[in-house]
């Protein structure tokens, strides 16, 4: 049989050696942390507390703004400063609570639960009470997404350990130290559809965990191992779906309207410990890479503390670092200022010694079809950057713009390295905008 | 902060390769049929290849300069088209034939119609059917008078295709099928030689700078309709005819240098193959129906105005729209 995989999508330098062997080392904050109300998409949490509360970790200090929206929580015990606009890696000022952390970590008692004594509703709610949301990068709340409109229909439930984006290695850690606590997740979601099977989605680069994964799933008939072939974007949530399951989604579609319900492994991690231990999402691990930084690192980090301790933490910067990038190097956001907070989107902090962007010189497009060929959503990159910077929308959405996710495939294969993906990311936001007005 | 950090939108990769690199390729993937041409058709031939070349990109830097333009000779796209037309000279040709070739193909066919990835038809091809059409005389005189591999065994000779279109199928065909493929017939300097010109083509499919799709329905459709002509006009299968087709002219250097090129060809992996086949049609209907020997460059630049329109018909459906859904 043969590998799992989709169409187009491109094999870059992968770089994750520089991480892969450094376990999962906690990092404890030095300064103050900082949690922006706004972490997951949707409704931004409404604050609960005022300056000069003392709280505990594990508290929670945001209620969720709405039925999509997830309570906040504090990670660290200690007094809140206030609430001020704070910078977050996306490059936005956002709303943020500042916590003096008072070096204490003085938990607050969770309350556990038995998961068979535990109502849908209850797990649903329980999901939500402990603020998951979509960890690999988008942030989607969790109990949304496991309450589609008709639970009897969902077929699969896909853990994502695809990992595709270059030098991330914080799900493989993940999955190598602590599987137990995945599969615990994934049996958490598989409580809320009774018809689904649940497949671990991991790439063939990860081999040993494909056989933890493997091992762990032996016994248990509902789950399984579904190995992919290594190629970016195949952790993209429609090239997954399709790999796996030979459906596909297009833009206007969720997941759930062929049956299948994605998430990253982070996500289930933390609904387990939502769900069973009534833990709220309080760190995740976050991979500290690059040749800009001396000692590359996979670290537990408190949401809210500052990226500039972190990268400290790993050595710190060396002097002609280039480039910053909170994420990936394929869909990351560069960054201008490492005074920023982790939040729970938080993958990777990717420091690079040089910028292969400013280096390459833009020439003119050639029509090659590179970004044809590697495009996972069948839509024509060249024509359609080319439409957005006449900006016109008519005829971007009659192209299939709005198909395109932003992996950035295109651009990064363009021999007359022209920002395809730039442009067409702006232009599909400008239609968004528009579609809003009407 | 004093350190300051590049900031720009994802991705920050890019692949390594570049247009240069890509022209660069091309280079030298026809050097096999550059080298096979000089030692086959001699010292003039090396003169007319060193003078379009030289020629070609001496054009490219005077319109950039003189239009205030930024310099673009070092993409190599103009070495490409000059060399290109170079092939597709006949080896005797007077020198300024092919010089005045390369000043319309960069001016006129490229750069007027907005330099490079603008044009509209292969700025090589459209030159020398503009060289044909003007100084046909001397671009169908395949005579030659020195070479470099010693006996020239015809001096006057005709190009295989010739001899089948003046003489009819019976003789015309006789030439030795190891002759066609090694190259050592009459023709244009750079076509003669199948051998050489796939040697390059591997090269140009081992660094992925093309794939199998317009050669192969080009070759493919052009040999089905060549086979259906041999059976619709009674002649039955004649191995050697079909050959001197493949082999004799200009098709094998079309196929695989000028009908892949980029600009001038569907970016739509559906339309590379609508085409494929309408430039093995139209080239076996010029060949066999029409008035000249030859049909590959006509084909081409007539193809090349239809990738607009099979742009359009064969738009991907893209991903989740019509496929299967659950």
């Amino acid at each position: 049989m043969g590998k799992l995989t989709f169409k187009g999508g491109i094999h870059p330098y992968d770089g994750k050696d520089l991480s892969k062997n450094s376990p999962i080392e906690k990092y404890l904050p030095k300064g103050e942390m900082v949690y922006p109300l706004s972490q997951h998409i949707g409704a931004p949490s409404v604050p609960c507390v005022k300056k000069g509360d003392h709280v505990l970790a594990g508290q929670k200090i945001a209620e969720a703004g709405g039925f999509v929206s997830v309570p906040l929580h504090a990670s660290v015990s200690g007094t809140v400063k206030g609430i001020e606009k704070r910078l977050t890696a996306t490059g936005t000022m956002s709303d943020s609570i500042i916590i003096e952390n008072d070096q204490q970590y003085t938990e607050k008692e969770f309350d556990s639960a038995e998961l068979s004594s535990l109502s849908r509703e209850e797990i649903l709610s329980r999901i939500q009470e402990g603020g998951v949301v979509g960890m690999g990068g988008a942030g989607f709340p969790a109990h949304v997404k496991l309450a589609p409109k008709d639970p009897e229909k969902i077929e699969y439930i896909l853990v994502n350990g695809a990992e595709c984006e270059p030098y991330l290695t914080s799900d493989y850690r993940r999955m190598l130290e602590e599987p137990e606590k995945v599969i615990s997740g994934l049996e958490v979601i598989l409580r809320l559809f009774d018809k689904a099977k649940g497949y671990i989605c991991i790439e063939d680069n990860k081999p040993d965990c494909i056989e933890k994964m493997r091992a762990l799933v032996k016994d248990r008939p509902r789950m399984e191992v579904k190995e992919l072939m290594t190629k970016y974007p195949q952790g993209g949530e429609r090239t997954l779906i399709y790999a796996v399951t030979g459906r596909e989604i297009n833009s206007s579609m969720l997941p759930a309207d062929v049956g299948c319900i994605v998430d990253n492994v982070e996500t289930v991690t933390d609904i387990y410990q939502a769900v069973v231990a009534g833990r709220p999402v309080m760190s995740r691990i976050v991979t500290v890479t690059g040749n800009a930084v001396a000692n590359p690192k996979n670290f537990s980090v408190l949401t809210g503390t500052c990226m500039q301790e972190l990268v400290e933490a790993a050595g710190g910067l060396k002097d002609d670092t280039a480039k910053v990038v909170s994420g990936g190097p394929m869909m990351g956001f560069a960054m201008y200022d490492l005074n920023v907070p982790c939040v729970k989107t938080t993958s990777a902090f990717l420091c690079l010694e040089r910028d292969q962007v400013s280096e390459a010189k833009m020439t003119a497009c050639i029509n090659c079809g590179r970004c044809v060929r590697v495009c996972p959503g069948h839509v024509l990159p060249a024509r359609l950057a080319t439409l957005a910077e006449r900006g016109d929308m008519a005829g971007f959405e009659k192209m299939d713009g709005m198909e395109c996710c932003e992996c950035g495939c295109c651009s990064y294969v363009c021999p007359a390295k022209r920002p395809l993906t730039q442009s067409i990311k702006s232009m599909r936001k400008m239609v968004l905008a528009s579609r809003r007005k009407k | 902060m004093e350190r300051k950090l590049n900031v720009s939108s994802n991705p920050h990769i890019r692949d390594c390769m570049t247009t240069e690199r890509i022209m660069q390729l091309v280079v030298i993937a026809l050097l096999p049929s550059t080298l096979f041409g000089i030692w086959n058709f001699g010292l003039h031939a090396f003169l007319v290849i060193a003078a379009t070349v030289l020629s070609s990109v001496i054009f490219e830097w005077l319109y950039d300069h003189f239009m205030h333009k930024p310099n673009t000779v070092g993409d190599f796209s103009a070495v490409v088209t000059g060399l290109l037309l170079a092939l597709n000279m006949p080896p005797q040709i007077p020198l300024w034939i092919p010089v005045l070739g390369s000043a319309f193909a960069i001016i006129v066919v490229k750069q007027l119609f907005g330099g490079l990835g603008q044009n509209f038809m292969n700025p090589a091809l459209g030159a020398r059917c503009f060289l044909m059409i003007s100084f046909a005389s001397q671009m169908t005189n395949f005579s030659v008078s020195d070479s470099f591999r010693g006996v020239v065994d015809t001096v006057t000779g005709a190009t295989p295709l010739a001899a089948l279109k003046a003489q009819g199928f019976i003789e015309g065909s006789s030439v030795p099928v190891k002759n066609l493929f090694l190259g050592n017939i009459q023709g244009t300097i750079g076509e003669t030689s199948a051998l050489a010109i796939l040697i390059g083509a591997v090269i140009l499919l081992v660094f992925k700078v093309i794939d199998l799709k317009i050669p192969l329905t080009y070759i493919g459709s052009f040999t089905v309709f060549v086979i259906c002509y041999m059976f619709a006009t009674g002649m039955g299968f004649d191995g050697n005819y079909l050959l001197s087709h493949l082999f004799g002219g200009g098709l094998m250097l079309g196929a695989w240098f000028m009908a892949t090129d980029y600009v001038t060809s569907p970016i739509t992996p559906k339309g590379q193959i609508v085409y494929g086949c309408c430039l093995g049609v139209i080239t076996a209907v010029f060949r066999l129906l029409g008035g000249s020997a030859e049909g590959v460059s006509y084909a081409i630049i007539f193809c090349n105005l239809l990738v607009p329109l099979i742009e359009r018909a064969t738009k991907p459906t893209a991903f989740g729209k019509g496929g299967k859904k659950a």
